[in-house]
């Protein structure tokens, strides 16, 4: 798993509530077997005019220039800035696959859905919560300054501003530490595979009809 | 002393350690795979060297890109293909037992699981789909996962969780005739929002959910991740009981007798805790059909197209008004449409293909319909429909008669909406481009979608019982 440890990012604002996972990547890329290669068509449908298919290049597609992420001032941002409810929906963990390869490493918001919050972790993202409030100030922030930043440090569990205000989040101490040291949960995990072998049998000798083959 | 509530006692009985951290180690009994999350958990597997814990606790079976229509012709799209075959030969070479195209059994991943007696009670059982929800309804432990802890279950056996807070939706009384499971989930999720839900394992009781069929109270779990909870669940009865038994994979002889004794012990104690209770009146419940682009913009049949008057909703209502091209104050009777779907792992068991060809019996599609399909959710479940003759009522009417598969819920395969085209819908999302990019859908029950069909617009379904 990738490390995240801290970031000064560009921040983007992305100004909707319940932005679902169908809107952050469209069912047609889940076609792919490979892990990378989504950013080009993340927000696929709110970013080109046209009907974007798998394998398309799309350096001359038709740019919707409604949408924020097309607008000059936000290229290169790596910090999303969004409203409550992000990433809805389905548990397709190409929506965080597809905001990591388009540059994406940390997303402000109200609230997450729980399995995109979860899916996040394991790809190296820091999803953070902020109050209602707090999101409102940098949404306004954001707009007044062209070219704002913020330092995200996981460590500290802190944000801070350029004006020097600090913002501190709260981070479940699993999540921190894997993600801090980009462990391999699966690793984690089965250095308890004695317990888990353990667990297994009683559980299995128990309930017997789980050991019911399907073929 | 607190008792403890259903979720508390699958929870506890799969705790494999407690972490430090507040975390559990939580074991599986089940993984459900299908072919569009889990290519690349495979591929991590073998880049790790790492074999599958327990083979067996896993099934496969396509169900995303399948083709609803010509499949002698095969699988036409070719990522499409590529994806189905790569599930294949996964499969193959780690000795997982997947239902392929060609198998009688296949259909869609949250159909098969109960119908097959994969998926039973007292179980914990995850899959790479929001949707796998629709398993608790036999009182399991159900939640959908991302691809990384699919590798996670296939290498471990184990996923590290959080335990989610309870939440009781009690529905005391009993729903009007006409008036379905769809019907209330979708009031469900109207009242608390598609975020109410977050956090919690949801334990849905009450007179209504203990009268409700299988195929009712799979349709209830199944919507549960669209009020934001992973896992919806449903205490084990009689008609838990039946339902399973005799099933393909369902134990027999002692071993039922032993599993049945233990699953009539998954029920929430007396003066079990929960942390939020929510109570309905199911009679209070009427027809329902979404108006917007989220599961909780909703509307009962009668109602109207709300306006942006709500502040602190009006950005929301705004986009959604403009992408489903309506105005304010429209009432639902006034909404013409296009296509009408019946299917997806929400609604097409034959309970559902029965309520919709009762509606259909005798009538002819409206001439404004373009394509009203249904789609059933496995083989078995069109066999059933054939053998009642369901087939002939909707091909008659001029419905068209599909293959099992997901098809237009997410328009994975050929079968999706145009730009425009507005969709009555028994599927489980309404949001934007969900069945093909700049397409309308309104979600409904099954009955509901039936009377679009015939009908053009929406009408309450419930005069269709009158008789």
């Amino acid at each position: 798993m990738q490390k995240f440890i801290s970031l000064n990012g560009l921040v983007a604002p992305l100004d909707r509530s319940n932005v679902d996972t169908d809107a952050i990547i469209p069912k047609q890329f889940l076609k792919s077997i490979s892990r990378t290669g989504f950013g080009p068509y993340l927000f696929d449908e709110w970013r080109y005019l046209d009907h974007g298919e798998p394998g398309q290049d799309c350096s001359n597609r038709p740019l919707n220039n409604d949408f924020v992420l097309n607008n000059d001032r936000f290229k290169g941002a790596s910090i999303l800035l969004t409203r409550a409810n992000f990433g809805c929906g389905s548990s397709r963990e190409h929506a965080p696959w597809a905001l990591h390869d388009y540059g994406f490493q940390v997303i402000l918001a109200e609230s997450f859905a729980d399995i995109f919050y979860s899916n996040c972790f394991k790809n190296g993202m820091l999803p953070i919560v902020l109050d209602a409030h707090k999101i409102e100030e940098l949404f306004q922030a954001t707009e007044d300054n062209p070219g704002f930043t913020l330092s995200v440090d996981l460590e500290f569990q802190q944000i801070l501003t350029p004006s020097g205000e600090k913002i501190s989040f709260d981070l479940d101490s699993y999540r921190k530490f894997c993600l801090l040291n980009g462990l391999d949960e699966i690793g984690q995990t089965l250095s308890h595979q004695k317990e888990i072998a353990a667990f297994e049998r009683n559980h299995l000798e128990k309930h017997s009809w789980l050991n019911q083959e399907v073929r | 002393m607190a008792g403890k509530t259903l979720f508390d006692k699958l929870w506890e009985s799969h705790e494999v350690r407690k972490n430090d951290n507040g975390t559990s180690l939580l074991y599986i009994d089940r993984q459900l795979i299908h072919e569009v999350t889990s290519p690349q958990a495979f591929e991590g597997l073998r880049i790790n060297k790492r074999g599958p814990w327990r083979k067996d606790a896993n099934v496969a079976v396509p169900d995303h890109n399948i083709p609803t229509k010509n499949r002698d012709k095969g699988v036409e799209d070719p990522v499409s293909k590529l994806q189905i075959d790569t599930l294949a030969s996964n499969t193959a070479e780690l000795g997982i037992t997947n239902f392929d195209m060609s198998d009688p059994r296949q259909g869609i991943v949250h159909v098969i699981g109960p119908e097959q007696g994969i998926t039973l009670p007292g179980m914990t059982i995850v899959c790479g789909d929001s949707h796998t929800s629709t398993h608790g309804a036999l009182g399991a432990l159900a939640f959908g996962i991302g691809t990384s802890e699919v590798e996670h279950v296939m290498a471990t056996q184990c996923l590290v969780q959080e335990k989610s807070k309870n939440m009781l939706v009690r529905v005391d009384g009993q729903l009007k005739t006409g008036v379905t499971a769809k019907d209330l989930i979708l009031a469900i999720i109207g009242r608390i929002g598609t975020a109410g839900g977050t956090g919690y394992a949801i334990e849905f009781g009450g007179g209504a959910i203990r009268s409700m069929s299988m195929e009712g109270r799979m349709t209830v779990c199944n919507m549960t991740i669209e009020a934001g909870a992973r896992a919806g669940m449903i205490a084990v009865d009689q008609t838990t009981i039946d339902y399973v038994k005799g099933r393909n994979f369902t134990p027999s002889g002692p071993t039922w007798d032993k599993a049945v004794k233990y699953w009539s012990t998954l029920q929430s104690d007396d003066r079990a805790v929960y942390d939020e209770t929510i109570v309905f009146e199911a009679a209070s419940i009427k027809p329902m059909v979404s108006w917007g682009t989220s599961p909780e913009m909703v509307a009962p049949v009668d109602g109207k197209v709300p306006d942006a008057s709500d502040p602190a909703k009006a950005e929301q209502t705004n986009n959604a008004l403009k992408y489903m091209d309506l105005k304010p104050e429209t009432p639902m009777g006034d909404i013409s449409f296009d296509k009408v779907f019946i299917g997806s792992c929400t609604n097409s068991r034959i309970e559902d293909l029965r309520e919709a060809a009762r509606v259909v019996k005798g009538q002819k599609v409206a001439l404004n319909i373009s394509l009203a399909m249904v789609v059933p959710g496995s083989g078995p479940v069109k066999a059933q429909a054939e053998s009642e003759g369901l087939d002939r009522i909707f091909l008659d009417a001029g419905f068209e008669w599909r293959e099992p598969g997901c098809s237009m819920c997410l328009a994975m395969n050929a079968d999706r909406l145009e730009p425009g085209e507005r969709c009555a819908s028994t599927s489980n999302r309404n949001f934007e481009g969900r069945q093909g990019q700049g397409g309308r859908t309104h979600l409904m029950s099954p009955a509901m979608a039936a009377a679009v069909a015939v009908e053009g617009h929406i009408v309450d379904v419930t005069k269709y019982y009158e008789n």
